[in-house]
């Protein structure tokens, strides 16, 4: 007999099959995720998600009897019945007569199963077609690190390994048969005492022995290692979002999602790029006021609508909560573009002497109606988006679109933080 | 001292080696058993899910379908519906026993009672593994397969190669040998054989037959010959497509090839699950027994068998809301006991049911023999006795599609013993549960379209959206037409008829 621990074996002999399975069933499992992406919190975004596999999705046909005109079944356990008996057919599936062993098949296909977070991302990240997203934008935020990263052969003195370098040439010199000191020694000593022609013969050995030690040498260019360092980006620590968002009574619940997938998509983005990311939602009409998620997005609001108030306050929790010296600080700002007309000035005045100086990004989403026209080059805009745009011209840091279809997010989205680079600074608006 | 083997849940290698060798003693000197050499294999929860998943084989090619049954499990099993099984063990010389780390010291000695000593028992020794199964092969092969079948990935792109999987998966119910292939006869016998043939010819020789016209004839018997060739009629399509199928290249019949052998290999033990387990779980039961009254298990750990023990042989009413069946668990491991106590201390029932084994004295030599040459049907109609269809109180349900009323068949009493045992037999005989559907004819004249037949007993015609799905994985390995005809097997009529054509 053979006792084998296989703990240790690498584990996961499942993971290809389970990627394959979910290239399978990609169809169902993106529906859910989105929905997800509709239905959950912001913050929850990224935890696990079960999903429900429908039995087309991964159908694994086999031949199969239907039941037949007669059906028979053995069971146990009877009561009082003797043979002869009618009874009833039961109702549902459960009770006496109910079910057949083996015939159970047809209901195991549709199951649950969780996504993993990682899984569950990409999926999410790859429906909004989200490549190599996380290279890209924001780069002046990154700092370098240096970590160590193995040996090389070359580099500065300061670096050198002194027990690497010494492991390698031991390595060396017993590879290269270098005699020992107290060889050499034993052989001069046998030589000295010994006479006539087998001293000489000794001698001639002792010789040989210390040229060759002298030959190799102790220590060989060919053994000096390095520590070698490389760079890495070292993500900044914490992060901030401020979500602002307008919800008089003309913000639709349309607009409010698009608005809520917005928020979403930077939150996965600083989350990825952060240790610790907060999040606060300010909501106005014609005053502002920090509340929790689901108020920010499910609660409508009347009353006139002055933007200004929530630039206030805005700036008001930075200067309580988030020291801009040792937080990232971003935000968002989702509005149909109503405002009143005198307090666009303001407005603009605000955002760009008070929030755009302590912010990393401000990024201004103006919500439409489906059937108002997605549009890049949106003239003749609303009075916040005049007001805003001489801003977008000037300041690095902001950036300004206009959505009016779900899909046009992620586009909008991306347009706006790869902006960052200057690249294409004047593409649109 | 203690004569304990272990004290405690706690477990460790040299433990796992004390049990053993306790346990190995047990089922030689008294049991016994005649095993393969066993391998131990200590695997974490994570493991044993993999390990569930891939058919409870160590290696096994990738399919989507082991990841979807690997979500399946994990779902259950986090959402803690149902604990892992303790154990797996694969028919292989060496046996491999899976024991998982979590379990305790006394659920290892359990399952290295069960695993490595009854069920490797009934792998050694019972007909059908050993018609069908080559333990000492089966790793190597498996191995062999994943490789291919990666190497098949890499060169033909896995979508291409998950069709094929896909296909030979669905077909893989149809593509065992139910019985043992013809042997080929050796050169000597085939040499007697021909000569006895012409002999007869030669006797029974009239030259009037040379006067009858042949019209026809020849064209028939070509056709008749090429049948012939294509040895039809076959029930095994996997088998048949591979050697025959005209557009499948050569690694995709090598592919089909796996698929059919490990489906064969796994056929015993769909025909011996209740033989298996009861088999396996009798052995352990008396396993455990002794090493408690040898004092080698403590009392509190002989509790917690016990409770192992009784879940694993539950088995609810039907009355019961739980009722999912018979558990083969049960029923084997009850069958066995009873076979047990025939052989001891028979009644005169028993004498009169059961003459060649009643009051033989030695039940291990009985069992050994059950054990060796039987199947689940044949175990079944053979061995299960009136005293335990009373202790189940068996009874038998007839649902007639237009009647009004189930009937109560038959119940456990003198009339209905053997009408019982007759139907729970045939509830375990492999043909009914996999439809016995054939190749019939290919239409090699013309459209080489693939005919096939399936048998209907009972009305039991096949599932038709499946049976679409099915079809429509055979044409693609076909590549020309196929249809299907159910046909009823006691008046030869066509009931339904499924079409299938190949993509273009």
């Amino acid at each position: 007999m053979r006792i084998v621990d296989r703990r240790l074996n690498p584990g996961g002999k499942s993971f290809s099959n389970r990627q394959r399975f979910l290239r399978r069933v990609r169809d169902t499992v993106e529906r859910t995720v989105r929905e997800a992406s509709r239905e959950r919190a912001i913050e929850d975004l990224e935890n696990a998600q079960e999903v429900t596999v429908p039995a087309d999705g991964a159908r694994e046909p086999l031949f199969r009897h239907m039941p037949g005109d007669r059906r028979d079944f053995v069971l146990p356990g009877n009561r009082d019945y003797v043979e002869g008996d009618l009874i009833d057919r039961p109702e549902g599936a459960s009770g006496q007569g109910g079910r057949e062993p083996g015939r159970g098949h047809g209901q195991d296909d549709a199951f649950r199963f969780v996504l993993t977070r990682e899984e569950f991302l990409s999926i999410f990240l790859d429906d909004l077609e989200l490549p190599d997203f996380a290279k890209r934008g924001l780069v002046d935020t990154q700092k370098l690190g240096s970590r160590r990263a193995g040996y090389s052969t070359s580099g500065t003195p300061a670096n050198l390994s002194l027990k690497r370098t010494m492991q390698m040439s031991l390595a060396r010199r017993i590879a290269m048969g270098r005699p020992r000191h107290r060889v050499v020694e034993r052989l001069e000593e046998e030589a000295a005492s010994a006479k006539g022609s087998e001293a000489s013969e000794l001698l001639e050995e002792a010789l040989r022995t210390r040229a060759r030690r002298m030959r190799i040498p102790f220590l060989d260019p060919v053994d000096l290692r390095y520590r070698r360092f490389e760079r890495f980006p070292r993500p900044v620590a914490q992060a901030v979002m401020f979500c602002l968002m307008d919800v008089s009574g003309s913000m639709t619940e349309h607009m409010k999602d698009l608005a809520k997938r917005f928020f979403m998509l930077l939150h996965i983005f600083l989350t990825r790029r952060y240790q610790r990311v907060d999040i606060v939602f300010i909501r106005h009409t014609d005053e502002a006021q920090e509340v929790d998620e689901e108020t920010f997005f499910r609660s409508t609001e009347t009353g006139g609508t002055i933007v200004s108030s929530a630039m206030v306050e805005m700036d008001r929790i930075i200067s309580d909560r988030y020291d801009p010296a040792s937080w990232n600080i971003y935000g968002a700002q989702a509005s149909d573009g109503d405002n009143m007309l005198s307090d666009n000035e303001l407005t603009r005045t605000l955002l760009q002497d008070k929030i755009l100086p302590l912010c990393q990004y401000f990024a201004y989403l103006e919500v439409a109606n489906t059937n108002e026209s997605h549009s890049l080059s949106y003239v003749g805009g609303s009075s916040l988006w005049n007001a805003y745009t001489p801003l977008a011209a000037k300041a690095r840091n902001f950036q300004m679109r206009r959505v009016a279809r779900r899909d046009h997010i992620y586009p909008v989205f991306r347009e706006l933080f790869r902006r960052r680079d200057g690249a294409h600074a004047e593409e649109a608006t | 001292m203690s004569q304990l083997l272990f004290e405690g849940k706690d477990w460790s290698f040299e433990t796992l080696q004390a049990i053993y060798d306790a346990v190995e003693s047990v089922a030689k000197n008294d049991l016994a058993l005649d095993t393969f050499p066993n391998q131990i294999e200590v695997i974490t929860a994570e493991q044993m899910l993999d390990a569930y998943s891939s058919t409870g084989m160590p290696l096994l090619y990738r399919h989507w379908s082991f990841g979807k049954r690997f979500a399946q499990f994990e779902g259950v099993y986090r959402a803690g519906l149902q604990g892992l099984a303790y154990e797996i063990v694969i028919n292989a010389n060496p046996c491999i026993s899976y024991v998982m780390e979590e379990n305790s010291a006394t659920m290892q000695a359990l399952v290295i009672a069960h695993a490595a000593f009854g069920h490797n028992h009934f792998f050694k020794n019972n007909y059908q593994f050993r018609q069908w199964t080559d333990p000492g092969g089966i790793l190597d092969y498996l191995a062999y397969a994943k490789n291919y079948i990666a190497s098949c990935e890499e060169r033909y792109g896995e979508a291409e190669v998950e069709q094929l999987l896909d296909a030979a998966h669905a077909l893989a119910p149809q593509g065992v040998d139910r019985y043992p292939r013809k042997r080929r006869m050796s050169l000597l016998d085939e040499e007697r054989r021909n000569r006895a043939r012409r002999e007869e010819s030669e006797r029974l020789y009239n030259d009037l037959w040379r006067t009858v016209p042949t019209a026809g004839e020849a064209a028939r018997k070509t056709i008749d010959h090429q049948r012939a060739l294509l040895r039809l009629p076959q029930e095994n399509i996997l088998y048949f497509l591979e050697k025959t199928a005209p557009k499948l290249a050569s690694w995709q019949r090598e592919i089909l090839r796996i698929v059919r052998l490990i489906s064969q290999y796994f056929y015993p033990q769909q025909q011996t699950k209740v033989m298996n387990e009861g088999c396996a779980t009798y052995c352990h039961y008396r396993i455990m027994n002794a090493l408690h009254e040898a004092g080698r298990i403590g009392d509190g750990s002989f509790l917690e068998f016990l409770q192992s023990h009784t879940n694993a042989i539950r088995q609810p009413t039907a009355h019961d809301p739980s009722y999912s069946g018979v558990n083969p668990y049960a029923l084997g491991f009850d069958m066995m006991s009873d076979i047990a106590r025939i052989v001891r201390e028979p009644t005169e029932e028993d004498r009169h049911w059961f003459p060649d084994i009643a009051g033989r004295g030695d039940e291990i030599a009985v069992l050994k023999d059950v054990w060796a040459n039987y199947r689940d049907d044949s175990f079944i109609a053979q061995f299960l006795s009136p005293h335990l269809m009373r202790k189940w109180r068996l009874f038998h349900i007839v649902d007639e599609a237009d009647a009004p009323k189930l009937k109560v068949e038959s119940i456990h009493n003198e009339r209905g013993y053997q009408d019982l045992r007759r139907s729970l037999a045939s509830d375990y005989e492999a043909g009914r549960h996999t439809p016995d559907i054939q190749i019939v004819d290919v239409d090699l004249a013309g459209s080489r379209r693939l005919v096939l037949h399936h048998h209907v007993f009972a009305g039991e015609i096949l599932d038709v959206v499946d049976a679409a799905l099915v079809l429509r994985h055979l044409t693609s390995l076909w590549g020309y037409e196929v249809m299907l005809e159910e046909v009823d097997a006691a008046t030869n009529e066509v009931l339904k008829a499924h079409m299938a054509s190949p993509e273009p």
